[in-house]
């Protein structure tokens, strides 16, 4: 089963429950940290051993003197990645989606494949038996979704997949979330949570997935979230109110399933929860 | 030969400029001699979600003017335009008519550079 951990807004404990709820199950879970943009779930779970690797996509490279300047590549290209005028033809490597359609128009062959970098993915195993997979974006890189990709394409289908999302509702959330057996939106109930979770549910909706919520800090603020799932029939999975031990936990960088009691069974009577929901629907 | 090419908001000599160049509504491109006219519709790029500092410069280029006058150009456009042989004047700010007999005085100054960061407009 393929759970994603997502959010409309920023900081309301994605990868705090990505963590947990995968540390929770041990050997069992596999987590992928799809926030390549920014990365933490391996502040938690460091991996005790693993690799790592250079992912490439290829773009575009032209031989003037091959080209006749017969501007198809320009014509195709969606992203105003190539750009073919009278004498020279740009090329704009971050506008690239890799499509590889312009090499099937060049007629005179005179475009080239060549590799550019994207990011670095590392795998292994956490202290706790967590198979990780850890996506990073390049400093520099403008465009998620193609490592997003690559760190889904390490899936392991056996093991119960938890993957970590970017916060939004933009094409980096759509990759990390495509093809999920469901998705658990974290939110607070502050206006700015309340706000972004109405996309995401927007967007999940839209994607046809099976969700629920998680209200994090559910003592501050306002019903307007709890009112408003159960206007719209969203399950509540958990509520965890506001907790100064658990924020010291984890401004330490320590799992809440070792740092605080009843933590753990906590997270894996969600995962029931989430199993037989899934199961249900 | 009709070669400015002015960012301008309505199909007029006397519109205001432009101040984006990408997301223009239109380039009106003049004849500096003649003051001959026409009016480019650049509306297909002002919604694109990316590139349309370089759409719009493939644009201009291909109506072969030499001179772009605008408010802003990003880094893209700016180099797409550079490729192209076209000189760039940013931070023009008046009405189109004024901007090309700015030009025709001598006035106007070319940059070197862009002068706006990408995905400013």
């Amino acid at each position: 089963m393929k759970i994603v951990i997502a959010s409309g807004k920023g900081g309301t404990g994605k990868t705090t429950l990505a963590v947990n709820l995968a540390a929770a199950l041990g050997n069992q879970a596999q987590l992928l940290d799809c926030d390549v943009e920014e990365p933490n779930a391996h502040l938690f779970l460091p991996l005790v051993q693993g690799q790592n690797e250079t992912i490439t996509a290829l773009v575009p490279e032209v031989d003037l003197e091959r080209c006749n300047f017969c501007g198809a590549c320009g014509q195709l290209c969606q992203f105003s990645a190539i750009v073919p005028l009278e004498q020279t033809v740009l090329i704009f490597p971050e506008m690239c989606h890799s499509c590889g359609g312009c090499y099937l128009v060049c007629e005179p062959g005179a475009l080239r494949e060549r590799s550019r970098e994207l990011g670095v993915i590392d795998s292994g195993l956490s202290q706790e038996g967590v198979y990780c997979v850890y996506g990073r974006l390049r400093v520099g890189e403008a465009m998620a979704p193609p490592l997003i990709r690559e760190v889904k394409a390490r899936m392991d289908h056996s093991r119960t997949v938890i993957i970590d999302a970017p916060p939004g509702t933009s094409c980096p959330v759509i990759a990390a979330m495509k093809g999920a057996d469901y998705v658990v939106l974290v939110t607070e109930p502050t206006p700015f949570g309340f706000h972004d979770l109405k996309l995401a549910v927007e967007t999940v909706r839209t994607m046809k997935l099976p969700m629920g919520v998680l209200i994090n800090r559910s003592d501050i603020g306002t019903a307007e979230v709890k009112n408003y799932c159960a206007q719209e029939a969203i399950p509540v999975l958990l509520s965890l109110p506001y907790s100064r031990p658990v924020a010291a936990a984890y401004s330490r960088g320590q799992l809440l399933v070792k740092a605080i009691p009843g933590f753990k069974e906590q997270m894996l009577a969600l995962f029931e929860q989430i199993s037989g929901r899934r199961q249900g629907s | 030969m009709k070669t400015i090419a002015v960012s301008a908001t309505e199909k007029s000599l006397d519109s205001p400029v432009d101040l984006r160049f990408g997301r223009a509504k239109y380039f009106v491109i003049v004849d500096p001699e003649t003051m001959d006219w026409e009016a480019l519709d650049n509306t297909p790029n002002i919604n694109a979600a990316h590139g349309a500092g370089i759409q719009a410069a493939r644009l201009v280029a291909e109506n072969r003017v030499k001179t772009v006058l605008t408010g802003n150009c990003g880094p893209n456009a700016f180099e797409t335009l550079q490729a192209a042989g076209i000189q760039v004047a940013t931070n023009v700010n008046s009405t189109v008519r004024q901007a090309i007999e700015r030009f025709k005085r001598g006035e106007i100054s070319f940059a070197q550079s862009s002068n706006v960061k990408k995905h400013w407009g």
